[in-house]
């Protein structure tokens, strides 16, 4: 266990470095001024450049200027956004709303995801399983910000049932709506994974001794067949987590959540180069820390994997 | 082995007099056994859900390739601002937009951009994450580690995150067209057709037949080009086509949030961006192209999952 935990977080090492360094290297190397490319079509004020110039250390060697981000990076020390505001304050209170997003889409996939999935499993090839197998592609197929705006206007705007806009106060009951939104398309995810899973161990050996044992149906299904299924499905879902956290972007623009997403919106919106490149930066720590834990999680679940 | 499905032909292995005739081994010898293609074919021709996809992509093709064919009204020639948010007239089926141009028009030019972003993207991911996949399972060891690390970081990077970086390139934000969108998806979408392809190459690697090659004098490359290839294709098609519809969802985001296609383009994405503004009092305007593009990408993936049925021996036994 040990080892293969050390050895998954050596190989995120490269990982780590590779992403960072292609963000920095895309930005800030390419043929061009990077500062005047930050800023797009905008005349840029000589304070604000020569600042710039000396946040990003672009008089340095191009190998020492990646390791001067890369420390102000892990530091947190990401430089001001446009309105002079530190980006790392900014992030810091933009963060705990991202975060209750993702809890809540992660719970409303894991819940509905594994309860519709176990049934359509169950009952392959029946309605139910035809149903729910359709419905889910046609929640990969349509795009997220279509099923936001019309959840928004059906469920917001229409029936009232909820605030079709989030706003400053961003609670956990606010974030309902919107959580359901950022969670459909991986739902259709759960959901198949779940049902696939289910179909395979239905079969398996230990199940017909469980059954020829003489143990009642739920128990077969509940201790036996479940708690085996639902090892891809952990692991899946915990790597969702990263990834909701990155894709809330268009779910907080929609509903006007104010988390990281929509503060990279805005920033992408305004072009401000530098703050995007801080927000995405941090984006990827979390992504691939997330996936780290993942792996582990999935080592503990799985003892095949833990020995091998 | 794969199961015949002509059962009426029965023929038996050895026909040996002394013992009785066993029903045992059903080999129909004189009939040459079905390529995986050939059986795939076979049981695509009878799945409704492959029918339906194919007639929906063929029909959308055609709308790409002429448009005219489905519409009179210029999609861009006649937009009068006294139509703005109008419902449906004579000859304006679906109502007009904000701009007061025809949604229908608009509707069925749209269908070039999404799905040339759509395909192209797609080719670019097949042959880049194709050919380092392939060769990074054929050849292994080093190049295969090598090759690995590098897809790992583009995985690290989420599409839109990756998307919105790249788009902020001096040259990328210069030259926003259909091709720059698709280069972006092809960088973020080849490591997993790499990953795909790699599997696939290294479970048909050591087989007999490729065994067999080698040891008649086919060299490396042509025993990867000609026998390992063509057995690992399966299910690199499928991921292939599922992603079809994964790119075409991908630019409307791009699109929808401004970076993807430039707003002089028609597509799908940018008319459902265009229209958020009168969501709350003309939704059809949304709805209209959001409903098309959706039908489309539908129908990619529902090809690709009747595929993987049809290929993969697997699945099908259950």
């Amino acid at each position: 266990m040990t080892w293969y935990v050390a050895r998954r977080f050596l190989q995120m090492i490269p990982v780590f470095f590779g992403a960072t360094f292609m963000v920095y290297f895309l930005v800030f190397s390419l043929p061009g001024d990077p500062i005047q490319a930050l800023f797009g079509d905008r005349a840029v004020n000589p304070t604000v450049a020569a600042e710039l110039r000396e946040q990003y250390n672009l008089d340095q060697p191009f190998l020492v200027q990646y390791f001067l981000y890369l420390k102000n990076l892990v530091t947190f020390n990401l430089g001001n956004d446009f309105s002079g505001r530190p980006v790392a304050e900014v992030l810091a209170q933009v963060f705990p709303v991202t975060i209750r997003l993702a809890i809540l889409a992660l719970l409303f996939e894991a819940v509905f995801g594994i309860i519709f999935g176990v049934i359509a499993g169950l009952r392959k090839g029946r309605f139910f399983d035809g149903t729910v197998l359709i419905a889910s592609l046609v929640l990969i197929a349509v795009p997220i910000f279509v099923l936001g705006f019309v959840l928004q206007y059906v469920v917001g705007v229409k029936l009232g049932w909820a605030k079709p806009t989030v706003g400053a106060q961003a609670g956990w009951s606010d974030l309902i709506l919107p959580a359901v939104v950022l969670g459909l398309v991986s739902l259709a995810y759960v959901i198949r994974l779940t049902r696939t899973s289910i179909i395979e161990n239905m079969n398996a050996d230990y199940v017909r001794t469980a059954t020829a044992k003489g143990l009642s149906r739920p128990r077969v299904v509940v201790v036996h067949i479940l708690r085996n299924s639902m090892i891809p499905v952990v692991t899946f879902l915990g790597a969702d987590l990263g990834a909701l956290m990155g894709g809330a972007i268009v779910t907080e623009g929609i509903f006007n959540v104010p988390g990281v997403g929509q503060r990279l919106y805005q920033s992408v919106l305004r072009g401000e180069g530098p703050t995007i490149v801080s927000i995405v930066s941090v984006l990827i720590l979390v992504y691939i820390l997330a996936n780290l834990v993942v792996d582990v999680l999935y080592a503990w679940l799985d003892p095949r994997i833990r020995y091998a | 082995m794969p199961e015949y499905r002509r059962d009426h032909i029965e023929h038996y292995v050895a026909p040996i007099e002394e013992t009785p005739l066993q029903a045992t081994d059903k080999v129909a010898e004189d009939v040459q056994p079905l390529s995986l293609w050939a059986e795939a074919w076979h049981n695509l021709r009878r799945q409704p859900l492959f029918i339906i996809a194919s007639v929906l992509i063929l029909l959308i093709v055609v709308v790409a390739l002429l448009p005219g064919l489905f519409t009179q009204t210029e999609p861009n020639a006649n937009c009068q601002l006294a139509n703005s948010d109008g419902g449906p007239a004579p000859g304006h089926p679906l109502g007009f937009t904000v701009q007061g141009c025809d949604v229908y028009a608009r509707l069925i030019y749209g269908t070039q951009a999404s799905l040339t972003v759509g395909i192209f993207a797609t080719l670019g991911a097949l042959l880049v994450g194709g050919v380092l996949g392939a060769i990074a399972g054929f050849h292994g060891g080093w190049l295969d580690s090598v090759i690995a690390r590098i897809g790992d970081v583009f995985f690290a990077l989420p599409l839109i995150l990756g998307a919105i970086i790249i788009m902020q390139l001096p040259f990328f934000r210069e030259n926003r067209n259909v091709w720059t969108v698709v280069i972006t998806l092809v960088v973020f979408g080849w490591p997993q057709v790499a990953r795909i392809t790699r599997g696939a190459v290294i479970s048909v690697r050591n087989a007999d037949f490729v065994t067999a090659a080698r040891s008649l004098g086919v060299s490396r490359a042509a025993a990867l080009v000609r026998h390992v290839i063509p057995n690992a294709l399966a299910p690199v098609i499928v991921v292939a086509t599922v992603n079809l519809g994964i790119f075409i969802v991908a630019e409307a985001t791009l699109s929808f949030l401004g970076i993807g296609l430039p707003p002089a383009v028609m597509s799908w994405g940018n008319d459902i961006s265009a229209a958020q503004v009168s969501l709350r009092s003309n939704p059809s305007t949304l709805l209209w192209p959001a409903a098309a593009l959706s039908v489309t990408v539908l129908s990619f993936i529902m090809l690709g999952d009747a595929l993987r049925d049809a290929l993969d021996p697997k699945a099908r036994k259950r």
